[in-house]
């Protein structure tokens, strides 16, 4: 059982940074630039946010299945894709809630910055540290969506035994098992887990 | 605006009516049942003949057979419909179905890459297991186990076991890859890793003529590959909130000579061969003795 909880923590952390990794550049242009279509753009991220797991499941099997576009990579079924799989799907919770986060920022911020001879890279960087309470709800936010995810785990990682069994799918093989005890275990286990962490994180951001 | 909301409000409320009517209807009749048994389309086919001769209506609950069972003893479902002989003993034993009826039959077959790099087909399988084992051994051949207890996972077990493996020492095996996934995924886990597995005969042509699998069935019949069906209604007396008359009415029509040729006809339109044999029938009238007796012995019926 140990391996699988540390499966699901290495498998969707690294998915949750990989996501704010591309998503935080976003984030800061869509939050913080005025230009045609930036409303449009957060409304097609806020949509996303509601895309059925087993969609973007879909979507990305066929492409990463070896008769897809990417099947010479070999990664479906392996952890990798399933990486790549709750990176793209956690994506449009960062990017909405790192948006929010920095609209509600008082803008006067950024032009004292900039008075004050600062870039406008740098500009952009002191509004973000103003916003980082919003800006770590975003990525915890995130990273609770990928960990307690079945779709994505299921359809890229095949549940193979020691290697991409997380604790979803451990949870849905158990159930069909029948295996009910088990199961329940697994989901306290995982509810514990996410629990301590938003506390860890609360606690670290009230001092 | 208050109008408009309101209107808004009702127009929401006449959306969801379908929902809400068949919400409050209930499921009808409901029979727990195997993945493998349900994705083939053979049940919702039997459910319609039966709606259309003034049967009622039929719901089925496709989940592992483990779940199956326990939903059963929970009192979920008024009928079981699944293939694993040695818990339907047991789940008879214990007083929780009030009979047990083989309603149909097919045969596992035994799939796996075009190249057949372990050089199993028309082997007989346990030798074609033996062969896989071998080839693994040195690298040339990778076996995907469906690892969910399912009816289709403890016949591969038993497979294993009288090839002379122990399944609990290869799950240890680099080769032998476990999915803990239903017939459909494990397929294409296979596919995809190019390997061997066990699969029933109409969730692998459903996957085959979609070209969703790169595989091919290498070894088909024998007694060994025998997959028999069982019905077994849920005792009402020993659960309770079962309709066990529903139950009985719905087994009756499976065994009737309009259920049996309905199920011995399936899949021949779409796939040019029946996906299952009638074996109600060809118990009752020993047409076939072979296949009877090999129907007896896989089903446990005697003893």
């Amino acid at each position: 059982m140990l391996d699988i909880v540390l499966r699901s923590l290495w498998i969707s952390g690294t998915a949750t940074l990989l996501a704010t990794a591309w998503g935080l550049p976003l984030a800061l242009l869509l939050g913080l630039r005025e230009f045609r279509g930036r409303r449009a753009l957060l409304s097609l991220f806020h949509t996303l946010m509601g895309l059925p797991t087993v969609t973007l499941g879909l979507l990305l099997f066929l492409l990463l299945s070896s008769r897809g576009p990417l099947g010479p990579l070999h990664l479906l079924y392996t952890p990798w894709a399933m990486i790549l799989g709750q990176a793209l799907l956690v994506t449009p919770i960062v990017v909405t809630f790192l948006c929010e986060a920095l609209e509600r920022v008082d803008p006067a911020l950024r032009d004292l910055a900039r008075t004050l001879g600062a870039s406008e890279r740098q500009a952009s960087l002191a509004v973000l540290g103003e916003a980082r309470r919003g800006a770590v709800l975003a990525v915890l936010a995130s990273f609770n969506r990928a960990v307690s995810e079945l779709g994505v785990a299921m359809m890229l990682g095949g549940n193979l035994h020691g290697y991409t069994r997380v604790m979803t799918t451990a949870i849905a093989l158990e159930t069909a098992r029948g295996e009910i005890l088990l199961s329940l275990q697994l989901a306290a286990v995982l509810l514990a887990l996410v629990f301590s962490l938003n506390l860890a994180v609360n606690l670290l951001g009230r001092r | 605006m208050r109008v408009r909301s309101l209107l808004l409000l009702s127009l929401l409320l006449v959306l969801l009516l379908p929902a809400l009517h068949s919400a409050l209807r209930g499921p009808g009749l409901r029979v727990a049942t195997t993945t493998s048994l349900y994705d083939t389309g053979l049940l919702e086919e039997l459910a319609r003949v039966y709606r259309e001769g003034g049967g009622g209506r039929v719901a089925f609950l496709p989940v592992g057979t483990g779940q199956a069972f326990l939903q059963a003893r929970r009192g979920e479902a008024d009928l079981l419909l699944v293939h694993a002989p040695a818990q339907e003993v047991e789940f008879m034993r214990e007083g929780w179905g009030e009979n047990r009826s083989v309603v149909a039959c097919n045969f596992f077959v035994l799939v796996g890459p075009p190249q057949d790099p372990a050089g199993v087909e028309n082997h007989p399988p346990l030798q074609a297991l033996s062969r896989i084992a071998g080839a693994a051994g040195e690298g040339r051949a990778r076996w995907v186990s469906r690892g969910d207890l399912s009816g289709t996972h403890l016949r591969e077990r038993e497979l294993w076991e009288e090839a002379g493996y122990d399944p609990e020492n290869l799950r240890k095996e680099g080769w032998y890859l476990e999915t803990g996934a239903g017939m459909g995924q494990t397929l294409l886990v296979a596919s995809e890793k190019g390997a061997y597995t066990l699969s029933d005969l109409g969730t692998f042509l459903t996957y085959l003529r979609k070209g969703l699998v790169n595989l091919k069935v290498l070894v088909r019949g024998g007694k060994e590959l025998l997959n028999v069906y069982s019905a077994i209604p849920v005792n009402p007396e020993r659960v309770r909130g079962v309709d066990g008359e529903g139950a009985r009415r719905f087994l009756e029509f499976l065994l009737s000579e309009e259920g049996q040729r309905t199920i011995g006809e399936f899949g021949v339109g779409r796939y040019g061969e029946p996906l299952f044999l009638p074996a109600a029938r060809i118990l009752g009238e020993n047409s076939d003795p072979q296949l009877a007796s090999w129907i007896r012995e896989v089903a446990l019926l005697e003893g």
